[in-house]
């Protein structure tokens, strides 16, 4: 990407007056010497494959190890045995939460998925655009706009910090992956640039320090029910930034935090099943009995 | 540590312009790479953020694995019939959980990362008479996430390449027949085994002009001088198959592999 940062990103959209979805996409454009009709094709087609991977769950897959599977259909029978009142989150949160699993889960049981921006945080932003589509009836243009806004996100984290787990834990992938949707929501809900950032600076800071330590070396544990914290963080995240509350910390200077923070921390929770989660007790066993 | 011609004439090669550039030897370029890839291994484009759509679960081990196993059914250019499949490091630990070898498999069948049968492909691979044999791999320095395949095409052909998943979905074919040759499988690529003599380069770069492919990437390597050589070329554009078969018919060159983007 030719911009350094979000903030310059920001002042040349304002400079050309063009909405934010649209400088990511024009981005695109340049790169990838295409018509800005086919970059947003192009952009659909991930839309459409996130819907199709959502609504072709399969409730008896099962993943190789056998630890996932099943999770999104007890939250979807939970949701809708606890309708209205009853429910303690409400529709829209209870929703992104069982879209969050089911994702995460048709990922580990090798079903498609389209990774944003990584397979193992494949549910983050599907949950809460497809919740927000089911919930505000939205034109399908709009929601593939605020895709771009995602992405536009995630390549300037990938470019000031990292999008993989190897490199800079957790916090690179379902906390990426967890800014990127604050700010896509930010902007279904109608905020300016200026919300769209303060989204996403505080939906990273909540997740700064977040470690890759998966049982077994697989996408499961903790990967899949992490999706959900995602994506409820960038939900109360983006509702704060609508608000008008403020990230004290300015966005860029955020990304670059978890750069440092990413390379601060030590191997051994950074994808290489040797500390964390992964060497517990019983995380051991489950490695063992895999052989 | 290195001249400042040589570093322009990297950038040279880097900036797609045709040039022979058979007087650098392939060991000055490997290091310059090294040099630089870091940086270019950054920029990510947009369809990497969102996206690719993929089999799970992992970009790396599943997807990657799909893609090396793609990759090498292409340069094969002909179904194969028989597969020894040899992983080494992460790919060997934690392969099976990942779907590794089923991924690998799929590719070997011509699928690409996002088909949904990629989870049948074992049993595909017996319906289509692709008879595959796994195993571990003895590497010296390899990627972690490596794997050997040496192949066997239905016309008696036979292939040994090497493919490492270097993060995302992002592959690097590192060796092809013990050669070294390092490439990425996005764009055409034209692989020559010839014997280390001068004009080799000349004639495939002046082939390529004369069919008006740019070259985007260009290697050259050699076992040892006057032995055996391989010069790996990326290309902006697809090479036509009778420009190909005139390649493996010059004196001096001893193998011609070419990766297309289209079907065989």
């Amino acid at each position: 990407m030719i911009f350094k940062s979000l903030s310059e990103i920001v002042t040349a959209c304002e400079e050309m007056k063009m909405p934010f979805w649209e400088m990511v996409c024009s981005l695109d454009c340049k790169e990838q010497a295409v018509t800005s009709k086919e970059s947003f094709e192009t952009m659909r087609k991930m839309y459409k494959a996130m819907k199709d991977a959502d609504e072709s769950y399969d409730p008896s897959a099962r993943s190789h190890s056998g630890m996932a599977g099943g999770d999104g259909k007890k939250l979807e029978a939970y949701r809708i045995n606890h309708a209205n009142e009853d429910n303690l989150l409400g529709d829209f949160i209870s929703s992104v939460i069982e879209k969050a699993v089911k994702m995460g889960e048709s990922n580990a049981c090798m079903r498609r998925i389209v990774a944003a921006p990584t397979a193992g945080s494949c549910g983050v932003i599907p949950a809460v655009l497809l919740a927000y589509s089911e919930k505000k009836n939205v034109e399908e243009d709009r929601l593939v706009e605020a895709l771009f806004v995602a992405g536009g996100i995630g390549e300037n984290i990938a470019q000031n910090a990292s999008i993989s787990g190897a490199e800079g834990g957790c916090q690179a992938e379902i906390g990426s992956a967890s800014a990127m949707a604050a700010a896509m929501l930010a902007y279904l809900e109608g905020g300016d640039n200026d919300v769209i950032l303060n989204a996403t600076a505080l939906a990273l800071k909540n997740m700064l320090g977040l470690t890759c330590d998966p049982v077994a070396g697989l996408v499961e544990v903790p990967c899949i029910k992490r999706n959900v914290s995602g994506a409820v963080n960038a939900i109360t995240s983006a509702y704060m930034a609508l608000a008008g509350v403020s990230s004290r910390i300015p966005v860029d200077e955020v990304i670059d935090s978890m750069r440092r923070i990413g390379h601060d921390m030590p191997a051994c929770v950074k994808e290489t099943g040797q500390g964390g989660l992964a060497i517990t007790p019983t995380g051991m066993k489950i490695t063992k009995n895999l052989g | 540590m290195f001249s400042s011609e040589e570093v322009i004439l990297f950038f040279v090669m880097k900036l797609s312009v045709n040039v022979d550039i058979s007087f650098i030897s392939g060991k000055i370029y490997l290091c310059l790479n090294e040099l630089f890839d870091k940086d270019w291994n950054r920029t990510m484009k947009l369809f990497d953020i969102i996206g690719p759509i993929m089999v799970g679960p992992s970009s790396s081990h599943t997807a990657g694995a799909v893609k090396i196993g793609y990759v090498a059914r292409k340069l094969m250019s002909e179904p194969i019939q028989q597969a020894n499949i040899l992983l080494y490091g992460s790919f060997l630990a934690t392969g099976k959980g990942h779907g590794t070898d089923i991924a690998i498999v799929a590719g070997l069948l011509g699928m690409e990362t996002d088909d949904k049968r990629i989870p049948d492909s074992l049993s595909m691979a017996e319906k289509e008479g692709l008879k595959v044999t796994f195993g571990e791999a003895t590497l010296k320095d390899a990627h972690p996430n490596s794997v050997v395949l040496q192949l066997v095409g239905v016309s008696g052909r036979t292939l040994e390449v090497v493919g490492e998943s270097i993060g995302g979905s992002r592959i690097n074919i590192s060796s092809i027949d013990g050669l070294s040759a390092n490439f990425s499988g996005d764009c055409p690529t034209l692989i020559v085994h010839n014997m280390d003599q001068p004009g080799h380069v000349a004639e495939v770069t002046s082939m390529l002009a004369h069919k008006s492919v740019n070259i985007a990437n260009m290697q050259l390597y050699r076992a040892y001088r006057g032995g055996n050589a391989v010069m790996v070329l990326e290309l902006d554009s697809e090479v036509p198959k009778e420009a190909i078969s005139w390649l493996c018919h010059l004196e001096g060159v001893v193998k011609v592999t070419y990766y297309s983007l289209m079907g065989d």
